[in-house]
């Protein structure tokens, strides 16, 4: 056990988690695209009622057990995110006084913890409107009407999209990262993970602002 | 050939003690045919002549083999051109009247000796670590004993074309040592002469890399398009397969 322990927390180890733990948020936010456009379906939230009965569920166990794990993981790879920045900040020191970093590496890979930090927050927010609200409150209204009203405003659906431009960034950079992490790096693969990824993770995020864009814009402008 | 007047903003600092500050010099007469170490050549017998401290900065071959000079010029590790060191930078690449601002590399690993010179022992150390094999000495072997593919050596030579300068860990924003450990690391793998410490050598070195308060990598692949020598992020790849492979094997660790 004890050189487990030593693994993961080497600095090779620390980055193993992240990437690993990354993919399996990576899968989820898939998975949680998918599901959130079922709101675009124009039936007053039937489809989208159905699907949140089920996959909120207290019998649903095999979905309850990987739910622990998504909130483990997801806390694992904030802190241990947050203690890679903190020890890479002290390993640099004094910073140049000119430094044209953006010469020699992309945007998205320079800023993951402040693209993250802000996520993280989000986050927070975002599960206290939706599942704290109607997975363990005890709300008047369904989860669909919940979803409507929140998005009405504009300054939470503005708060949201800008969250999803940086979770773009944030994807943009760590789908790719993952793999090169995990030591999965050829000319013949890597050059197309790199394309796939950008595509995917602005399909993603494209696919979450839309949600907000709809109810705000679309929504109401047919009248029900 | 034309002359260059130009502006400097060089890091000034006494010793490791000394906090450091950057002091403005202006430089008259720069020949453009000249390599930037022999500007500061220049301006070094400049300050003798006033009786002040010269410039204190490393250098030896001034031909881009050895790996000592190395200055973060202008905000770039080996100044603004891709693929070359220091000594290999030319003043025809500025312009006249052009400000240029010269620093030392900045990792808590590479410790600023003087002025725009830094301790760099800390690579001798990982290499101690384990950068190297262990062979009986005797006759030497027959040269095609050990046989190896021509594509193999190749790759070997590819990652052992390192220089050690610390372009590297001056350019990562973590001052990470991983491209240079993992050029070593992929240059002895990739040989059979190689693989029989395979295992120790990536624990040792990554361990001695940790101690000596170099920053994890975080794939920003700085490193890499600044490294003089071009070293592939390929080698960081293969250091990390070595790692978990090693990991899974090893008794202790």
């Amino acid at each position: 056990m004890g050189w487990f322990l030593k693994f993961i927390d080497s600095s090779v180890g620390k980055k193993l988690v992240m990437a690993l733990t990354g993919l399996f948020l990576y899968l989820f936010l898939i998975e949680h695209v998918i599901a959130n456009l079922l709101l675009l379906n124009n039936d007053n939230g039937e489809a989208y009622t159905i699907y949140a009965e089920v996959l909120g569920s207290s019998y649903n166990i095999p979905l309850r057990i990987i739910e622990f794990g998504l909130f483990f993981f997801l806390l694992y790879h904030s802190i241990n995110g947050a203690r890679l920045w903190w020890t890479n900040r002290k390993a640099k020191g004094i910073p140049y006084l000119v430094n044209r970093a953006s010469e020699n590496s992309s945007f998205f890979s320079r800023f993951m913890i402040q693209s993250g930090s802000i996520i993280f927050i989000f986050l927070v927010i975002h599960l206290k409107s939706f599942f704290v609200n109607y997975r363990l409150g005890n709300p008047g209204d369904t989860m669909y009407q919940g979803v409507v009203k929140t998005f009405e405003n504009p300054l939470y659906s503005w708060f949201y999209i800008f969250a999803m431009i940086l979770l773009a960034f944030h994807l943009v950079h760590a789908f790719q990262s993952a793999f090169q992490t995990l030591g999965l790096r050829h000319n013949k693969y890597t050059p197309f993970l790199k394309s796939f990824g950008v595509i995917l993770s602005i399909l993603i995020c494209a696919g979450f602002a839309l949600i907000p864009v709809y109810f705000l814009y679309l929504h109401n402008a047919g009248g029900y | 050939m034309a002359e260059l007047n130009l502006h400097l903003k060089v890091w000034r600092q006494k010793n490791k003690e000394d906090k450091g500050r950057f002091v403005d010099y202006d430089i008259q007469g720069i020949s453009t045919e000249m390599s930037i170490l022999e500007m500061l050549d220049v301006l070094n017998e400049k300050l003798i002549k006033e009786g002040t401290d010269p410039v204190a900065f490393e250098h030896d071959c001034r031909e881009g083999v050895c790996g000592c000079c190395g200055i973060f010029i202008n905000g770039r590790a080996h100044g603004p051109l891709k693929r070359i060191t220091t000594c290999q930078l030319y003043m025809r690449h500025f312009k006249d009247g052009e400000t240029i601002v010269l620093e030392p590399w900045r990792a808590k690993g590479f410790p600023v000796l003087k002025d725009l010179m830094v301790d760099r022992s800390a690579f001798d150390r990982i290499i101690a670590a384990g950068g190297f094999i262990a062979v009986n000495t005797g006759g030497a072997p027959d040269a095609n004993a050990v046989p190896i593919p021509k594509h193999n050596s190749e790759k070997a030579l590819d990652a052992a074309e390192c220089i050690g300068c610390g372009a590297c860990v001056a350019a990562c924003k973590n001052a990470s040592a991983m491209l240079f450990v993992s050029a070593k690391v992929a240059h002895l793998v990739r040989l059979p002469q190689g693989k029989p410490e395979r295992e120790k050598r990536v624990f040792a070195m990554l361990n001695q890399m940790e101690k000596e308060g170099f920053g994890s990598c975080t794939n920003t692949e700085a490193c890499s398009a600044e490294c003089p020598k071009g070293i592939s992020m390929d080698v960081i790849a293969e250091l990390r397969r070595e790692y978990f492979r090693a990991s899974l094997k090893q008794e202790n660790n």
